[in-house]
């Protein structure tokens, strides 16, 4: 009996000591914390880096190097998420060979958390996409296609919310209109939703309700179109729009050397980023959260 | 017992009176290049062994052979390597066409820009398919009046580029005026209907081929151009495509 309680006592000691640290420094000093987004884009089956007599992009790219340099941000910051927007089927014969297996198989390797679907993921038609699903361990989120009538429902989700450290953060996918880009026999009774409102939902759903810290679009819509401005695209999205804190996009391949910033309709910032295509680059996006009162009145600072 | 509550106080502190909100203070971003100054992963290299294995060899596996280099920018207004493509497409294409509708095609329209690469003089493998024709674009056959035959012509005299035919003639003089078109030597007929073998990009209006969307019935093969030329390759022993009369200008 006396040793049963000696072992209670102990047992509470510590949970004190450990919960008297983490209180001061609740309490007392402030206490930053650092998320970290990592992400790609249009990889388009690109497996193996391009050989050294590539004229564009010699000795780039790669999935086993993108692998190591993801294990050691992680290493890092374990407060990590990976993200891909779209397009990751079609481009190199690996995809032509196993339909986008070895693609997912190796996503699923490098721990990527969620991913949405771009025009090219349908070259195989939806029913080739569903097929090679059982590989694919980490999330799809499409919130403006309608997939309830066909093999993808239930597959899909408009959005998912991770949890790092305390930290909510909400991600959803937009996808481009697949009319004109993907054949009808393809694509099948998949319903493209107006992205600009869906948008909207999405971003009051996980602010408001769901009460997430960040809200991230993972766009396949395309950055921007000059010559097109009645087309929806990231830059149009991040304009007509509140509460979204990140968009990644995807399918124009538009490599921007660091994240642009738009102003939403509320004149608050919102970072834009996308890296190009094939695997060249990975994007990295740190948000640093700070319990500090005092600092909260200074704003965000965006250093890109 | 009173450590107890003393406890009981602390996570009662904790969990609700001393939480705090927390600000979004700062965002950095940046993109990271891939590049070989990163280290592999050899989990991972491990992994695509296998199927990279599986590919390359059968990448490299010999079809035909090629009696000399051939380039997209080699001829005027037709190229050796734009009519072996035209050429391939009518002759693989057209039985599988007749066996489905009983009919012919009656010529065949590619695009320049669809050519992706050349065909280099020596052994030809699975993967020179793949480099001239690295998308999935399948063959289609868009039955089209005898005037948007017209309008064909008249986008291919003012394209004055190389755009791959097959059964379709044109001469244009020195002015590029339009001389002559035939189809399979005749006359093209504004009171018929032809069927014209394409690409699925082009149908979608790829190369603003508007003329495309005029057609009446569509017939879609199904058949990719890759595993076209890699079935036409693996028939033929030896390809030798030479620049011809079917599109010139008479200077």
């Amino acid at each position: 009996m006396k040793r049963r309680n000696f072992i209670q006592q102990t047992a509470a000691t510590t949970a004190l000591v450990t919960l008297g640290g983490l209180g001061l420094q609740s309490f007392t000093t402030s206490r930053t914390k650092k998320i970290t987004i990592l992400h790609t884009n249009d990889v388009h089956s690109h497996i193996i880096p391009f050989g050294p007599n590539n004229g564009r992009n010699a000795n780039k790219g790669g999935v086993a190097r993108r692998a190591s340099l993801i294990e050691s941000i992680r290493a890092e910051n374990p407060n990590t998420l990976l993200l891909d927007a779209g397009d990751i089927f079609q481009g190199t014969p690996y995809f032509n060979y196993y339909g986008g297996e070895l693609e997912f198989k190796l996503m699923s390797m490098l721990k990527y958390d969620a991913a949405t679907i771009g025009n090219h993921d349908f070259d195989n038609g939806i029913d080739g996409l569903y097929a090679q699903l059982p590989h694919a361990k980490f999330d799809f989120v499409s919130a403006n296609y309608d997939f309830s009538n066909t093999v993808m429902d239930t597959h899909v989700e408009p959005y998912t919310i991770f949890k790092k450290e305390g930290i909510k953060i909400g991600v959803f996918g937009l996808g481009i209109e697949l009319d004109g880009l993907v054949g009808k026999n393809h694509y099948k009774e998949t319903k493209y939703l107006n992205p600009i409102e869906i948008a909207q939902d999405m971003s009051r759903i996980l602010k408001t309700e769901k009460q997430c810290d960040l809200a991230i679009c993972l766009s396949h819509l395309g950055y921007n179109y000059r010559n097109n401005p009645e087309i929806v695209s990231d830059v149009k999205l991040a304009k007509a729009t509140k509460d979204i804190d990140l968009i990644i996009g995807g399918h124009t391949h538009t490599f921007l050397r660091k994240p642009t910033i738009e102003k939403n309709i509320e004149g608050k910032n919102v970072l834009i980023n996308q890296v190009g295509c094939y695997g060249l680059y990975l994007g990295k996006i740190d948000f640093y959260f700070d319990s500090d009162k005092s600092k909260a009145a200074n704003g965000t600072s965006i250093i890109v | 017992m009173n450590f107890k509550y003393f406890i009981l106080g602390v996570y009662i502190c904790f969990f609700s009176s001393c939480k705090q909100e927390t600000h979004l203070s700062k965002i950095e971003g940046k993109r990271i290049e891939i590049n070989d100054t990163l280290s592999s992963n050899q989990a991972i290299e491990d992994y695509i062994k296998p199927y990279r294995e599986h590919v390359e060899k059968d990448l490299d596996s010999v079809l035909a052979y090629s009696v000399d280099t051939y380039t997209k920018n080699n001829g005027d207004l037709n190229t050796a390597i734009g009519n072996f493509m035209a050429d391939a497409v009518f002759e693989l294409s057209n039985p599988i066409f007749k066996s489905r509708t009983g009919k012919d095609i009656d010529m065949v329209l590619l695009n320049h820009g669809g050519i992706r690469s050349i065909i280099s003089k020596g052994d030809i493998t699975t993967r020179t398919a793949y480099e001239i024709m690295p998308f999935d674009n399948i063959v289609v056959v868009a039955e089209l009046k005898g005037t948007y035959v017209l309008d064909l012509v008249s986008y291919l005299q003012n394209a004055r580029r190389a755009h791959p035919i097959s059964k379709l003639n044109i001469k244009l003089g020195s002015n590029f005026e339009l001389i002559e078109a035939t189809i399979n030597k005749e006359p093209i007929d504004v009171n018929r209907t032809y069927y014209v073998a394409t690409n699925d990009f082009l149908m979608n209006g790829g190369d603003r081929m508007t003329f495309l969307k005029k057609r009446d019935s569509l017939y879609v093969l199904d058949y990719k151009i890759r595993n076209l030329l890699i079935d036409y390759f693996k028939k033929v022993d030896t390809i030798n495509p030479v620049i011809d009369d079917r599109f010139i200008q008479i200077k």
